[in-house]
């Protein structure tokens, strides 16, 4: 049974920590920008405090001075122009800047990289990992978990209306858009939990449309595919077996796969690993026994909008399905 | 004319007398008749003054804007803590939505184009806009709009998908019922009327200048009106396509954003941000008009470097249609394309940076009267100016993959958007304000707005700076407590309220002192341009006399001659008509008076674009009545037309 | 305008903010969608007929649009035009065009290869359903049901049918 969220140290969402090669290309052009924008913005206010202070008081009734309509300012315009030459150097720093960090951005070594199939669907991730096996393949839903040190190339598709992928920590945004494929290349340079979110407006639920990236050493990452390749474990005890008979006989079948068994419909996240995640409900409450039982009972109460329908079940059957959710690691 | 007050006093004891010969009380009457509004109720309907129409307008978008404002400080009490309840997910999802659409739609591009269909004859020399009938239809068009979208709202069909309403989520399988089609329609009305003032006010500059007042003496905001109009003749166009596209896939059942019947979800964001990019724009631009007048006044010296901010507002205008793409960074179009955007992006900051320079030296050599107005306008030099930074910021391709679509762009936008054209807007009412209605606004209540304002707009937008950087995403109703964002997102409502103090404050301002404000004279801030020469308010007429203009601030200037012109009629609404380029007199010009016909156009078409939400046919059986309105609109009168030929013959 | 005057306005708009429209509302919890919703005997009993709410709410006849397709409705009935099942969008009615009759369909199944999806979809899921297969032959208003979905086109958005006439299909016999 899973440890719920905040019994570990909270996942990062935070672009100003990164913990990628990525993210640290933009990270230093975000240096570079905010020193300079900084000092622009101090000049051209200290010029504005300047003036207002050098310059004498007068009211409605002081007559106007009207030499420059007389005679042409050049001094001033010369001190304009030079100070616009200088806004436009610095402009094309930015530019140069700009262009430098997205060549970085594009050439980051894709070696041996591990290639995620990622759909984006209201409100929730199914990620598709993809081998040159086909047999080495497998879904899982919310909770990607790859290896620090190695690229991964996440292509982008969506199932119904425009998403679109941010992890801070990793790198920048790119959007999920119906009919068009992206591609996101990133690298997890520390291990660690980097947290996601849906960052472009996807209806009733995009609040709650959280993944959670955990980054982890080869041989962990390596572990952890070989228990998501294989199929649910057949139930030890007859709680657990009770279990499986409440989740084929009722609603639940009609969305969910659960591997090994019949049930196999692409409507709602796939559950076979249900147990190994850390979160439910798109990375939003943690993976325990409590919110499963509300998730379950009434996802309205907590995500209203959701598609998943309550379910109002007897407790016995309640109990038993939670025991063979519990078996799904 | 009649002058009272201290400032007035010294005026008239050290400047020359501008009065001119004046009209005899007979003549002034008659011609103050002429250019009346109808009374009674029907008259209140049948008016077309530009000054009343204007006043109109500009109430009409200030309670736009007050609702906006009421929807934000809903957003920012639901977003103040963690697992808000104030509002569930759907309500939260139109409520951002009408703030968001009130504020760009209905408040920012209107209020604009309402100061100016005030301002611009007034400073012209002139006694009417260019097609004052128009002019009315497009005002009562425009509110009929906002009504029916906010009559929408309160039946819970309010739209709900963003005040950009991307497709597919806006589309007709993810947005079911009617709620985005009230706000397609909206787009409609309020496009029309937008393209309606356009052509009224370019027209009216172009054609209805004082004479002598060559484009090289015009003010500098009459040139960010005409620049803005022209940018809104290209503009609008796209999103009406845009908006007519989505209800027809909506209605009809079209494939435009279809990708499985060879339709695309990109479309709808070019077609879109094609005019997305302009209208902030054309809510920028007519405030930088403001930045210069109030500038010049309280300097008491004219802007530094015309020829500059001239070519600099064109510039930005060309510029500014071709930045459209860098709302679509996070997409997957092509890299090397998206950085000409980037580029574009960023050069659109040296015209800016070249007025900034300009008012900057304006005031370091001129003398300053630190005034209300004043306040507003340097509050532009901080709020705008780290508005626009943070927009170089998002102009990098690379950058904004991490600051798209997070509260860093809530904050970027409002410091531009607030900075650039609310503050100096406000400026622009408290230096205006003697003008529309003859007394002054409470300084002391002034500065109390504005430090209000100003400290309250910080601290409720800088902290999102740091959320977006944080990794809070945009339009989210709420979000968990363990991430960290629950202080900043309290500190923000907490300003958000000062806001609604401040604007408080305002409105006890404006009703105060429109009973009991000091009088103002006709030029209470002795300022140089036209309007500052008739009375406070002005005449029906506008100016009894025409002046004729020999500089670019011709209440400071000495007159030349001839001063002023005679000759045109009392009896009748007359206008002259000058050349484009150099203002020499060309003809008179018989202005219609005023008709309930534009109104009732109004409602016509009102119920043309109402029903044609609910089905195709509406357009057909709709246009019937548009047509028999717009008939009579121009019905000639016998006896008009009479005079009318009577007036050309020699006497 | 005085304040006195804008009364009249200002009540109208208090009063439609407090009734709402229930056509554009979003439910998120199940309304009871009809009478005697819970008792499965109703359509054997053959009771007055039911009327389903779910017709007068665009939200919810959208979703069943969303539930045909999940649950594979389209895998015998097509998009509506019939393969292994009957047609939906046609006048032709065997077991009744009603919300009742619709319901029982789905919730009992029927002979010749209905299934019932009564243990597996939830009660108001099939009522959005029901309301659904009413709006494919054009029974409901323009303004309730669906437009056109984001996929390719088989026939009209149902929003832009004609409305058929529900006349009585003889029922072929059981198959064994």
């Amino acid at each position: 049974m899973n440890i719920g969220m905040t019994s570990l140290a909270r996942p990062l969402q935070d672009a100003l920590r990164p913990a990628g090669i990525q993210a640290e290309h933009i990270g230093g052009l975000w240096n570079l920008t905010l020193g300079l924008c900084a000092l622009v913005f101090l000049l051209i206010v200290a010029a504005c405090v300047a003036a207002l202070w050098i310059a004498p008081r007068a009211d409605a009734g002081t007559a106007p001075n009207l030499d420059s309509l007389a005679r042409p300012e050049r001094r001033i315009w010369r001190v304009i122009g030079w100070s616009t030459g200088l806004a436009t150097v610095g402009l094309l720093v930015l530019l140069a800047a700009d262009v430098f960090t997205s060549r970085a951005l594009a050439r980051m070594p894709l070696q041996d990289a591990v290639n995620i199939e990622l759909v984006g669907h209201m409100w929730w991730w199914e990620a598709r990992y993809r081998d040159a096996d086909p047999s080495r393949e497998f879904t899982t839903a919310n909770e990607l978990h790859i290896p620090a040190g190695r690229p991964v190339v996440v292509t982008l598709r969506s199932n119904d209306v425009i998403h679109s992928l941010w992890i801070p920590n990793l790198h920048g945004k790119k959007d999920l858009i119906p009919g068009r494929t992206a591609t996101l290349r990133l690298r997890a340079d520390r291990p660690g939990t980097y947290r996601g979110q849906c960052a472009e407006f996807c209806g009733i639920e995009h609040a709650m449309m959280a993944l959670l990236v955990e980054a982890e050493p080869a041989a962990a990452y390596e572990a952890w595919a070989a228990r998501q390749r294989r199929p649910a474990a057949e139930p030890a005890d007859a709680l657990a077996r009770r279990g499986r008979e409440v989740f084929l006989s009722r609603s639940c079948v009609m969305c969910h796969t659960v591997s090994g068994t019949s049930a196999n419909a692409k409507l709602g996240p796939d559950l076979t690993h249900l147990a190994s995640r850390r979160t439910i409900a798109s990375g939003m409450f943690p993976n325990n026994r409590g919110h499963l039982v509300g998730w379950i009972a009434d996802p309205q109460s907590l995500k209203p909008g959701v598609n998943m329908p309550p379910n109002a079940l007897p407790p016995d059957d309640l109990q038993a399905l939670l025991a063979y959710l519990e078996t799904l690691k | 004319m009649t002058v009272s007050g201290d400032t007035a006093q010294r005026a008239l004891a050290t400047w020359p007398d501008r009065s001119g010969p004046g009209l005899a009380p007979g003549d002034a009457y008659t011609l103050e008749q002429t250019w009346s509004d109808p009374p009674g109720i029907i008259g209140w309907f049948a008016a077309i003054n530009h000054k009343t129409i204007a006043k109109r307008f500009m109430v009409t978008t200030f309670i736009f804007f007050l609702l906006g404002g009421l929807l934000a400080l809903a957003i920012r009490l639901q977003l103040a803590l963690p697992n808000g309840k104030v509002l569930g997910p759907d309500k939260y999802s139109q409520v951002f939505t009408m703030h968001g659409s009130t504020m760009m739609f209905l408040f920012a591009v209107p209020v604009m184009q309402a100061v100016a269909t005030y301002l611009v004859p007034l400073m012209i020399g002139a006694r009417s806009v260019a097609f004052p009938r128009m002019n009315a239809f497009a005002y009562w068009i425009f509110t009929m709009g906002g009504i029916m979208l906010y009559v929408a709202f309160f039946l819970d069909i309010g739209p709900d998908a963003g005040w950009f309403a991307y497709v597919p989520l806006s589309g007709p399988q993810y947005s079911p019922g009617k709620r985005v089609d009230f706000w397609a329609q909206m787009i409609t009305y309020t496009e029309l009327s937008a393209l309606m003032e356009a052509i009224v006010l370019i027209t009216t500059i172009l054609k209805m200048r004082a004479p002598g007042m060559t484009l090289n003496r015009m003010p500098l905001f009459v040139w960010t009106i005409l620049v803005t109009n022209f940018m809104v003749l290209f503009a609008m166009p796209a999103v009406m396509l845009a908006s007519t596209a989505l209800i027809t896939d909506r209605l009809v059942g079209t494939h435009f954003y279809n990708p499985a019947e060879g339709g695309d979800a990109l479309l709808w964001q070019h077609l879109f941000w094609f005019f997305g990019h302009p209208e902030v724009y054309l809510i920028f631009i007519p405030p930088l008009g403001f930045m210069s007048s109030i500038i010049a006044t309280f300097s008491r010296r004219p802007v530094v470097g015309y020829p500059a901010m001239v070519l600099s507002v064109i510039a930005t205008a060309f510029l500014a249609f071709g930045l459209w793409v860098h709302h679509m960074f996070a997409t997957n179009l092509p890299e090397l394309g998206k950085t000409f955007f980037t580029a574009a992006s960023l050069m659109i900051a040296i015209p800016t940076s070249v007025q900034i320079f300009c008012w900057i030296a304006t005031l370091w050599t001129g003398r300053i009267n630190f005034k209300t107005p004043l306040l507003f306008v340097l509050a532009f030099f901080v709020i705008l100016l780290l508005g626009g930074l943070t927009g170089l910021m998002l102009a990098s391709v690379s950058l904004d993959y991490q600051l798209h679509d997070s509260y860093f762009v809530v904050a970027h936008l409002h410091y531009v958007l607030l900075g650039g054209a609310v503050f100096p807007l406000f400026g622009a009412f408290y230096y205006w304000f003697p003008k529309f209605t003859g007394r002054m606004l409470s300084e002391r209540l002034g500065r109390w707005n504005f430090w209000l304002f100003f400290i309250g707009f910080n601290v409720a937008f800088f902290p999102m700076h740091v959320l977006g950087l944080q990794g809070m995403p945009r339009r989210v109703y709420t979000y968990p407590s363990e991430m960290g964002w629950d202080k900043l997102n309290l500190v923000a409502t907490i300003g958000a309220l000062t806001i609604a103090l401040s604007m408080l404050l305002f409105i006890v301002n404006v009703l105060h002192s429109r009973r009991r404000g000091e009088i103002a004279s006709s030029d209470p801030w002795g300022a140089g341009t036209l309007e500052w020469g008739v009375s406070s308010p002005p005449p029906m007429a506008n100016f009894h006399v025409v002046p004729v203009v020999h500089g670019r601030y011709p209440l400071w200037q000495e007159a030349g001659t001839p001063r002023y012109v005679t000759g045109l009629a009392n009896e009748w609404r007359e206008v002259l008509i000058t050349s484009v380029a150099d203002a020499k007199v060309d003809h008179r010009l018989w202005l219609p008076s005023s008709t309930i016909w534009a109104f009732l156009s109004a409602v016509a078409t009102t119920i043309l674009f109402v029903g044609s939400i609910f089905t195709p046919w509406a357009v057909v059986w709709g246009a019937v009545p548009v047509a028999i309105a717009a008939t009579l609109w121009f019905w000639p009168k016998h006896d008009i037309i009479e005079r009318r030929v009577e007036s050309e013959l020699r006497p | 305008m005085k304040a006195r005057e804008l009364m009249p306005a200002l009540c109208l708009l208090v009063l439609l903010f407090l009734f709402g429209c229930e056509r554009e509302q979003r439910p998120t919890r199940a309304p009871a969608a009809a009478s005697a919703v819970a008792d499965p005997s109703y359509a054997a009993s053959g009771k007055t007929p039911v009327s389903n709410r779910y017709e007068e709410n665009a939200y919810a006849v959208s979703q069943g649009k969303t539930w045909y397709r999940a649950y594979n409705c389209n895998g015998c009935h097509a998009q509506g035009g019939g393969d292994i099942g009957p047609p939906l969008m046609d006048a032709k009615w065997r077991y009744g065009s009603d919300p009742g009759a619709i319901y029982a369909s789905i919730a009992h199944g029927r002979p010749n290869g209905m299934p019932a999806f009564g243990e597996h979809v939830p009660e108001d899921q099939i009522w959005q359903l029901v309301a659904y297969v009413r709006s494919m032959s054009g029974q409901l208003s323009g303004s309730v049901a669906p437009n056109r979905g984001d996929n390719l086109q088989a026939a009209p958005p149902e929003n832009r049918r004609k409305k058929e006439t529900p006349t009585h299909e003889a029922t072929p016999a059981a198959e064994h």
